[in-house]
């Protein structure tokens, strides 16, 4: 995985709501074997949309995307972080993410930024541009902010162990393979208490 | 005096292999579920760098999404092949990977194949107070049967697969209250489409809710199956349903159950996941049964529930102004106008399946109001999808599938099916499905298809009539009792 430490860039001012994870990736999309290349089914329906935001060639590559309450809501697909990551987003900023999308985001190296509506607001305007170009944002995970040219500052909670496993570009399951023996011991105590819990061999 | 728990507490207690000093718990996986779609990066991330399955005796393998629901075997058992490559690659992937693994796959032929939240509990595998995941959010089902489950990304599939934990934080918890009687006709979809309704798609976020009340009491297994099936559409990971003497009697017998003395010694653990007295809710939501009539949604996300003697609700009657502008989104999508009559909403396809409603009690409500009768003129195509092979033996053998065929239904293969439209059966762009899936998102069904979800009677009262039905009005109808 990727280090991730500052990101500095354009953002795809969406906002919207309550986007579910068929809305990011469509159920046909789903039909991969691979991680990659998903990137061209984000968002395919409102890609449809003349003016949509992801075509505009104003954001092209852009590495963060604004987004609405409730973000990714729906089904678990992985498939939509996978989409998002191949797109080129490493952050998404949004008022509040389902919790099963940003568990996705985070191991694929995709910081989720939860801020206030309000702070949202602003950051889609500075993404929308002040001037009318787009205006770059920039996102410190070591120091969890996020600022913008307009002296806004907005800072953000993260769980500690999801911000070390970014910081350092960790692999999850390395590090818990790492612990083996823990594990081999919580195995030995439920055999002991609960025998049952292997299944009954099927014939 | 030790502190109260709930029951979402003693599970999760339970399953802590170690606790970090921020919290964060490594939890120990008692129960994985596997399918064709989620699974294939995993199997790849696990070979790419040369790691096993810790416990492949804990993970049970079964393809459902992509198969279709024709036959897939000819008269010489020869398999007919998958049209679509890509489902035909995601099928043979999982055949690949769970041999090689070692994990155990219950194949596209095998009489106990289905959607993997209706095999897992008919197979005894899913039991109370482990801990049970899968790749696919309607994992949530399990907890019907007492068992800490919920849906996880692939990253989780692999991970679990080569470590059998999770890294997790603790949920908040929330009781769903629903005391009192159902009335005739309002059935466990309709008491899951209310909560839906009540709390909204985002209510239950971050909560596991556990189940309360008389009327999750007097539930049947497969009613709790459908309640807890939807708790993910509430916003919930996961819902439980604490086990009771009705779900020792479900599992005793079933063939990966335990036997014996064994079976007697889990049974004595399953009695203790109860909620203690005193035990405190982090948020506590009551729902009065009296309440509760047939419910049908008339948008696109499964909170946008009506009673369907109601009327498509004025985008401007939401308080939210975001709301407003997705519900006038949601009903142009839809095809409807507000202060339509929900009644009055024509339907051209019947879907009655998915892991929601595909169960034998499902089938046998549907078909307790088919029976004598035909399908409408209007419906273009009705079809049944059990949710396994062994439901729709069954079904054969009470004579369901007459029912449904005389009344011009079309009797599949299990699976997935059009709840997802991953498989051939898809809803075609602008046409009005009444499904007794779980979602009625926008292209879900297939692109530009409009769904209403509902319970399996209001299915067959909409195939009936042509119509989206008040079942109620059909019962009166009948000369016999249909219970
Ligand atoms: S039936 Fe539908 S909701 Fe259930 S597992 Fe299959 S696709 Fe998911």
């Amino acid at each position: 995985m990727d280090k991730l430490t500052t990101v500095d860039g354009r953002a795809y001012p969406f906002g919207m709501k309550n986007v579910d994870t068929d809305i990011v990736i469509p159920a046909h999309w789903l039909k991969t074997i691979s991680r990659n290349g998903l990137g061209k089914g984000a968002f395919e329906v409102l890609r449809k949309e003349p003016g949509n935001v992801f075509d505009d060639p104003d954001y092209a590559g852009s590495p963060i995307l604004i987004a609405g309450d409730n973000f990714g809501c729906g089904s678990s697909r992985e498939h939509a972080a996978w989409a998002l990551g191949d797109l080129g987003i490493k952050v998404v900023i949004a008022p509040s993410f389902s919790d099963i999308f940003s568990g996705n985001a985070f191991k694929n190296g995709i910081l989720t930024v939860v801020l206030p509506q309000d702070a949202v607001d602003r950051l889609l305007e500075v993404a929308q541009g002040i001037n009318g170009t787009p205006d770059p944002i920039h996102v410190d995970l070591e120091s969890q902010t996020v600022t913008t040219q307009f002296q806004d500052r907005f800072t953000f909670e993260i769980d500690p162990f999801r911000k070390h496993c970014l910081l350092g570009g960790l692999d999850e399951i390395g590090l818990t393979l790492d612990q083996g023996d823990v594990i081999d011991g919580y195995e030995a105590r439920q055999a002991q208490d609960r025998p049952w819990i292997v299944p009954a061999a099927v014939a | 005096m030790v502190k109260p728990r709930t029951l979402y507490e003693k599970i999760w207690d339970a399953h802590v292999v170690e606790r970090r000093p921020d919290g964060t718990c490594l939890i120990y996986i008692d129960r994985h579920l596997v399918h064709e779609v989620t699974s294939p990066q995993a199997f790849e991330g696990l070979r790419l760098a040369g790691r096993k399955v810790r416990r492949p005796d804990l993970t049970l393998a079964v393809p459902d999404h992509n198969l279709p629901t024709t036959p897939r075997r000819d008269a010489d058992g020869k398999r007919i092949s998958i049209a679509d490559p890509e489902s035909a690659q995601q099928l043979a992937a999982l055949e690949r990977n769970a041999p090689e693994f070692g994990v155990r796959l219950i194949g596209d032929a095998d009489l106990e194949q289905g959607i993997v939240h209706v095999v897992g509990p008919e197979q005894g595998f899913t039991l109370p107070g482990t801990t049970l995941v899968c790749g696919d959010s309607h994992t949530s089902s399990h907890g019907a049967l007492g068992a800490l489950a919920f849906g996880i990304g692939t990253s989780e599939v692999e991970h679990v697969l080569a470590t059998q934990t999770l890294l997790l934080k603790q949920s908040k918890t929330m009781a769903v209250v629903v005391d009192g009687v159902l009335a005739p006709g309002v059935t466990p979809k309709d008491v899951a489409l209310a909560i839906c309704g009540t709390i909204g798609t985002a209510g239950g976020t971050g909560y596991v809710m556990e189940y309360c009340g008389s009327v999750f009491r007097d539930m049947s297994i497969e009613g709790r199956l459908t309640v807890a099936n939807m708790s993910i559409e509430a916003g919930a990971r996961s819902g439980l349903f604490a086990p009771d003497e009705k779900t020792f009697a479900y599992i005793k017998g079933r063939p990966m159950a335990p036997k014996g003395a064994d079976f007697d010694a889990a049974v004595a653990w399953w009695k203790t996941l109860v909620t203690d007295e005193g035990a405190v809710f982090d948020k506590t939501v009551v729902i009065d049964a009296a309440d509760i009539v047939p419910n049908v949604t008339w948008g696109t996300s499964p909170e946008d529930v009506v009673a369907v003697t109601g009327v498509v609700p004025d985008p401007q009657s939401f308080a939210d102004p975001s709301k407003q502008a997705a519900a006038q989104k949601s009903l142009d999508y839809m095809g409807l106008t507000a202060g339509q009559k929900m009644a009055d909403v024509a339907i051209e396809h019947v879907f009655i399946g998915s892991c929601t409603n595909s169960r034998i009690e499902d089938l046998r409500a549907a078909a307790s109001l088919l029976k004598g009768r035909h399908i409408a003129a209007g419906i273009k195509h009705a079809m049944v999808v059990p949710g396994s092979g062994l439901v729709k033996q069954q079904a054969e053998s009470e004579g369901l599938d007459r029912i449904f065929l005389d009344a011009g239904f079309e009797w599949r293969e299990p699976g997935c099916s059009a709840c997802l439209g991953m498989n051939p059966d898809k809803v075609p762009a602008g046409e009005r499905c009444a499904s007794t899936s779980n979602r009625n998102f926008m292209g879900r069904q297939g692109p530009g298809s409009r769904t209403h979800l509902v319970s399996p009677e209001m299915a067959a009262a909409a195939a009936i009539t042509g119509r989206l039905t008040d079942v109620r009005e059909l019962l009166n109808n009948e000369e016999g009792v249909v219970a």
